[in-house]
């Protein structure tokens, strides 16, 4: 570690306040408002730790650098201003994929020129260490790649949302694990390590990244997205660890734990455990055994003139919305419809279920896109108990997380699931394109055949500017 | 800095994480996974290394490519936390 060891104290302590910087943007998303300044801070860490790198390094290559830096800036930030907020999803799994293959290419390159890493030890190896260092950030890093585009590619509709079921996948999977951490064990120990053991650790890893995402179904995305998230924040520890840069590590465990934390609120919100999430093949059977039961069952059908009058007679109105608002872009027209309720006199009230949605709080930023205050939008534990002194439901686009039958049926494949109680309401109004086809977690939901469920057969967006024309 | 010292900062980390991001109101958890996006792309600073050094060729050409890949991600994910961030707005009070 010469060139560490070369380098002055305050290099250390630019790299600190990097990281420091980088802890206040993640505590200023508290509350709305002091995430903006907070994100000031996040690109101020950021600034600092690339003119540090700069600096203390002899770089002879600036022109290149600086190349480099404005491509990837320009298409970066251009994406982000065109970006739909719906497609934000598949914009977080793209983003996600590019930090595992940067963290690859960074082993890769420390691998091919230890000696500007400082991690060459005496006899002219890779330090024991920085090995296990190194194939642990190349392998977690080509993970979160391969695992990323494919959950890129079922969030952008490439690939289907349905889980792909291969034979002995469990069998594969783990023997694939299993030969990794041997390879880098091997690796490591070794007096004078092979190359390809290297680069064979780097593909086995980038295939177990698609083969864990594949049998992972739509409904289990925000759980996989938040992993994934994680992964590429232990993919930046590791690294950090081998080239012993305290805001690498500081940043990647925030990142590992922040990911970590939102796997398991997503778990937590639909009772599963994350070891069968990432076994995966949810909804494959269960679809299968609940069609046709109860398809022919009588239920009650309304329009959207009994809709807006039923609205406008409330004193509240709760909105639950759900993927379906996000997939029909129904979001303004949702707000439009909540406006002239609010004219009416109506106190109108949003509830947001954790999994809602195709990732982490993924209707909160539809509902302040289309401007709905934030205050107006509540959590599940929030709002639930007000939903049986309220006169209107209104879920949109949402099904499993209003099933009733998560807290009565104990074969129920959602049972204990914290689930909105919308039935308490004295009218649920339900938008669903038809009354075919179950919920992701392919359930028939109980509550289409409530008396006091009245089903909106229509695709979201148009029924919601129906309600408007009637409501005006 | 000696292996231990690392892990001692590592861990110690971690635990601000875990309470930093429990303390995340949940409507914002989207902007958070974008905001952690961007700054796990101080991974830049390994790609820098690589392309600043002169001696191996396809070292530094790999640390450029990493280099684009990273600086993507962090204008990307600054650019798209700052746009959702400035959606978030409180109830407007003029009619009260």
């Amino acid at each position: 570690m010469h060139e560490a060891a070369a380098a002055p104290s305050w290099v250390s302590l630019a790299y600190l306040i990097a990281g420091i910087c980088f802890i206040i943007a993640l505590r200023g998303l508290s509350s709305p408002e002091s995430a903006r300044r907070g994100n000031r801070f996040g690109m101020a860490g950021m600034g600092i730790a690339v003119a540090t790198t700069l600096l203390i390094h002899d770089v002879a290559s600036l022109p290149e650098i600086a190349i480099a830096i404005a491509i990837g800036g320009a298409i970066g930030f251009v994406t982000a201003r065109r970006i739909a907020m719906t497609a934000m999803p598949q914009l977080v799994a793209a983003f996600h994929s590019l930090v595992g293959l940067a963290a690859v290419l960074v082993a890769a390159a420390a691998f091919l020129n230890p000696q500007a890493f400082g991690i060459l030890s005496a006899d002219g190896e890779i330090l024991n260490v920085s090995r296990v260092e190194m194939g642990l950030g190349v392998a977690i890093g080509a993970i979160t790649f391969s695992g990323s585009v494919i959950a890129f590619l079922k969030l952008n509709g490439n690939m289907s949302g349905k889980p792909i079921l291969l034979p002995l996948r469990h069998l594969i999977n783990l023997g694939t694990v299993i030969a990794i951490i041997g390879l880098i064990g091997w690796w490591a120990a070794d007096t004078s390590p092979e190359p390809w053991l290297f680069w064979t650790v780097t593909g086995l890893a980038f295939l177990i990244g698609f083969f864990l995402i594949i049998p992972i179904g739509g409904a289990d995305m925000p759980v996989v997205v938040s992993m994934l998230n994680s992964y590429s924040g232990w993919a930046a520890a590791a690294m950090g660890f081998t080239l012993g840069n305290t805001a690498m590590i500081v940043t990647g465990a925030l990142v590992g734990s922040s990911g970590a934390i939102l796997s398991y609120i997503m778990c937590r919100a639909m009772n599963r455990s994350f070891i069968s999430v990432i076994a995966g093949g949810f909804g494959g059977d269960a679809a299968i055994a609940g069609a046709g039961s109860a398809d022919d069952r009588p239920f009650k059908r309304g329009s959207a003139e009994d809709a807006a009058f039923l609205m406008k007679q409330a004193d509240q109105v709760i909105i639950v919305p759900g993927y379906g608002m996000a997939v029909a872009q129904a979001q303004h027209a949702l707000r439009e419809m909540a406006e002239l309720l609010k004219a009416e006199g109506v106190t109108v009230k949003y509830a947001i279920h954790p999994v809602a949605g195709r990732m982490p709080g993924h209707m909160n930023v539809l509902l302040a896109e289309a401007n709905v205050p934030y205050d107006e939008v509540y959590e599940l534990e929030d709002i639930n108990s007000e939903f049986a002194r309220t006169d209107v439901a209104f879920v949109i686009g949402a099904n499993d997380v209003t099933n009733p039958s998560a807290k009565t049926d104990k074969s129920s494949p959602i049972y204990g699931m914290p689930v909105l109680d919308v039935e308490k309401a004295k009218t649920v109004l339900f938008i669903k394109r038809s009354m075919g086809g179950a919920g992701y977690a392919g359930v028939e939901n109980e509550l289409f055949f409530r008396d006091n469920t009245m089903m909106l057969l229509a695709d979201a967006k148009k029924m919601v500017e129906e309600i408007v024309k009637s409501l005006n | 800095m000696d292996f231990i010292s690392i892990l001692s900062i590592f861990v110690l980390a971690c635990f601000v994480g875990y309470y930093v991001v429990w303390a995340v109101t949940p409507a914002l958890h989207t902007p958070l996974m974008a905001v952690t996006n961007a700054i796990s792309s101080v991974i830049i600073v390994g790609a820098l290394i690589a392309s600043a050094a002169a001696e191996a060729p396809a070292a530094k050409w790999v640390g450029l490519i990493a280099v684009v890949l990273a600086s993507i991600n962090i204008f990307g994910g600054f650019a798209v936390t700052a746009r959702m961030l400035a959606m978030y707005k409180k109830k407007e009070r003029a009619d009260a």
